[in-house]
């Protein structure tokens, strides 16, 4: 152990001082055990399976290959910075840690350490601020998108009306379910609908008291921020009160397979946003056959083409797009963090882009800038059908209503910025 | 041969009355002391200080701290978790309201305000025993979590609910904040320990922690020999509480930087930290840092050992490691029930004789 610290020591300085060794190490903060790992997993297998393609059909980003470092964390903050630190001495380019928890914990590390975060729709939603929060995106959306994009959806659904309607917020008791919080009570503000919160205690597997008290309220909309196996029991007791799953909405991380298979039938109807739109897309193919069906998937593949497949393959893509950005910047292919930082700044993803890459329609059209780490922050709502087994797509993607958002950021990021003696600016 | 009591005369009563009357030990202590004050920094990066030796030293004085209540006075506790989470709240709303007092006297503060708070909740334990009042520990553990999840006012308002450390000086160097660097975090806990250590050694070796143990072997002789029960019970539990918030406050400001309640200080940890206790051996001071020792670097080891060395996927780690340590718990209450302070008991005593065994 002692040896291999030493080892590894050694191997980054001769990385440091020599010409630098052509590879580009990015951490896989997975999870693929514990009550989350439902989740984790086809999240982790997108991700590693698409930087895997990358490998084999173009021989990496730039010509350099790719190493994935993967570092099971169970979705618990006290490993997630062991992981962090036992990885990001390897030359780590950039860190997606799939967990808001694990995001605050490492923010502060990472700046301090300079290199980048990406956090895709999770994380500190103020880290939108990117003079504040210079290391750390967040796009292509924020959790407060994902809120008054689910308000935008309902009030759209009732004639754009939800006076004197109430809405239910279920949570995750966490820094990840308090995240809507603030936007909500200000959208309910704004249109005057009633907002009830009901915290349930991580990792979930408990609400009998909470659907009581929907059974009992009846609210005429429940919003979701759940996670892991919170989801499954959630849309279950839903089933066992009777609440109507067409009311029932969950954000993008309380949407996919492993939610609302357990429920079988009872789970028909549950709605969902979602960032990203699930289609059979040409990349998938390419994935099965030079990844999966060379051995290499990082799972046995049978996550392939699932939302949160899908999901984690689209924050691989982002990932190897702000790469090349970086290595078009800075004239050379063998990038360091701070590039690859850059480049994650000069982000611009279009249409055209996405489909070059075989994916097209996948995510909304966005750009990054200092001032914006997040992206467009529209997100899509999804509909399960459980007789065939899909997500059907109810609609386009919906804007969210930047006029409150932005704001409770600029507020929060100041905050931040004060707390901790920050004087925001771009790098 | 080298250890034993034999030629090591004692001609004064502090020298008769000492912590380690051998003198092997003694050069043992003083050169354990002499590594960790004066090599161990030198060499420390940042994995070691985060991953390996800040929580060791902080998971320490909290075995210490349970060691006092469980081992030496013997009521079962599983509010460890809710009490390190009084640590931590007490010295992040210290830190946060006195911004210019030094650190030091915040973590102090914080174990004060937790011994308070362990002795309020030590008031059953006086009518209470055992199982039941593992119960009523339980309480504590989930009313004090439930409590700063649910008062804003304990987290500042802030949105996530999380609490984070600002950045803190010990003599115009960082110890707490993201700038800190490694040596610095683990001097600050190294001193914690070595204060704590030697106080709870001397407690536990002073007339306090006789009574503690007469409690704990049985209570109403020792009450017939006059010992009073509400004292020693509450006392026990102020000192163990006040180990143990400060180990929570460490556990907050200068190991993780932020926390949530209810996954840092949940009921796990309260678990974990008993097992420390069983593992190392009960009612011993050493067998506190060996438990910690044991439970903290073991699924690093593992972990080394499968992923870096073996090259096995991390999550075939992650559950055989799972295996490992419930089935390494299993083997050693079953081989050494005394834990792994008797094993260093047992080896002391060989010593004394080798290298003649009769």
């Amino acid at each position: 152990m002692k040896m291999n610290t030493f080892a590894m020591a050694a191997l980054a300085g001769v990385m440091a001082s020599g010409p630098a060794l052509a590879e580009l190490v990015i951490p896989d903060l997975s999870y693929r055990t514990g009550p989350y790992a439902a989740n984790g997993t086809p999240f982790s297998d997108g991700y590693q399976d698409y930087l895997s393609l990358l490998n084999a059909r173009d021989g990496g980003i730039g010509g350099e290959p790719i190493r994935v470092a993967e570092c099971e964390t169970a979705y618990n903050t006290e490993k997630g910075v062991e992981c962090y630190e036992s990885t990001k001495g390897d030359n780590a380019l950039v860190y997606q840690p799939l967990s808001t928890g694990i995001t605050y914990q490492l923010i502060p590390k990472a700046t301090a350490d300079m290199i980048p975060m990406h956090t895709l729709g999770y994380g500190r939603t103020s880290a939108a601020a990117g003079e504040t929060f210079p290391w750390v995106f967040n796009y292509p959306a924020t959790y407060w998108d994902a809120a008054s994009v689910a308000v935008n959806y309902l009030l759209s659904e009732n004639g754009d009306d939800l006076s004197g309607k109430t809405i239910a917020l279920i949570y995750h008791n966490s820094a990840y379910g308090k995240e809507p919080i603030r936007t909500l009570e200000k959208l309910s503000e704004k249109h005057g609908f009633k907002l009830t919160q009901l915290p349930v205690d991580p990792p979930g597997q408990e609400q009998k008291s909470q659907w009581l008290q929907i059974r009992r309220e009846r609210p005429d909309y429940v919003i979701m921020w759940g996670w892991g196996v919170q989801n499954q029991v959630a849309i279950q007791e839903a089933a066992n009160v009777g609440y109507p799953m067409d009311q029932f909405i969950g954000n993008w991380w309380a949407g996919a397979e492993p939610d609302v298979l357990p429920a079988g039938m009872a789970a028909d109807g549950y709605k969902a946003l979602n960032m990203n739109r699930i289609q059979d897309y040409p990349v998938l193919d390419e994935i099965q056959a030079q990844v999966i069906d060379a051995g290499n998937g990082a799972g046995d593949g049978s996550n392939i083409g699932q939302v949160l497949y899908i999901r984690g393959m689209y924050a691989a893509m982002l990932t190897a797009e702000s790469i090349a950005k970086a290595q078009e910047l800075a004239g050379t292919s063998a990038v360091n963090a701070a590039q690859v930082r850059d480049g994650m700044e000069a982000l611009e993803i279009t249409n055209a882009r996405m489909a070059e890459l075989g994916m097209e329609g996948i995510g909304p059209e966005f750009s990054v800038s200092c001032q914006n780490h997040s992206g467009s922050g529209e997100g899509l709502v999804q509909q399960w059908n459980a007789t065939d087994k899909v997500w059907v797509p109810l609609t386009d993607f919906i804007t969210p209503d930047k006029s409150v958002i932005d704001p409770l950021i600029a507020e929060d990021a100041a905050a931040y910025a004060a707390e901790n003696g920050i004087t925001p600016g771009c790098l | 041969m080298l250890y034993r009591e034999a030629g090591d005369f004692k001609t004064t009563y502090a020298e008769d009355s000492q912590t380690f009357p051998i003198k092997f030990d003694r050069w043992r202590y003083w050169a354990v002391l002499a590594i960790a004050w004066l090599v161990i920094p030198f060499f420390v990066n940042d994995y070691w200080a985060n991953a390996i030796l800040v929580p060791f030293l902080i998971y320490s004085i909290a075995a210490i701290g349970l060691n006092i209540l469980t081992g030496y006075c013997g009521q079962v506790s599983l509010g460890t978790g809710g009490f390190m989470a009084v640590g931590a709240y007490a010295v992040y709303k210290l830190m946060t309201a006195f911004p210019d007092v030094s650190i030091l006297i915040h973590v102090v503060l914080a174990g004060l305000i937790t011994a308070v708070v362990g002795a309020a909740f030590g008031l059953p334990s006086l009518r209470i025993k055992g199982f039941y009042l593992a119960v009523a520990t339980l309480a504590a553990q989930f009313f004090l979590v439930w409590l700063f999840n649910k008062v804003p006012w304990f987290y500042n308002y802030s949105a996530s609910g999380q609490i984070s450390a600002p950045e803190r000086f010990v003599g115009g160097i960082a110890v707490t904040g993201a700038e800190t660097a490694p040596w610095a975090q683990y001097l600050i806990c190294l001193a914690f320990v070595t204060i704590c250590a030697v106080m709870a050694r001397n407690l536990t070796r002073g007339s306090l922690g006789r009574q503690w143990m007469a409690i704990r072997d049985m209570d109403i002789a020792a009450e017939i020999i006059g010992v009073d029960p509400l004292r020693a019970k509450l006392t026990a539990f102020a000192a163990s509480s006040f180990f143990i918030g400060i180990a929570g406050a460490l556990f907050f400001a200068v190991y993780l930087g932020a926390v949530e309640v209810g996954e840092a200080f949940g009921i796990q940890k309260s678990f974990l930290v008993l097992f420390m206790c069983i593992i190392g051996g009960l009612g011993s001071i050493f067998g506190s840092f060996a438990g910690a020792a044991f439970l903290v670097l073991l699924p690093v080891a593992l972990k080394v050992l499968g992923v870096d060395i073996l090259g096995w996927p991390s999550s075939t780690v992650a559950h055989l490691q799972l295996v490992a340590v419930g089935g390494l718990i299993m083997f050693f209450l079953i081989k050494e029930p005394h834990g792994l302070a008797q094993l260093w008991r047992v080896t002391k005593e060989k010593l004394r004789l080798w290298p003649f065994p009769y």
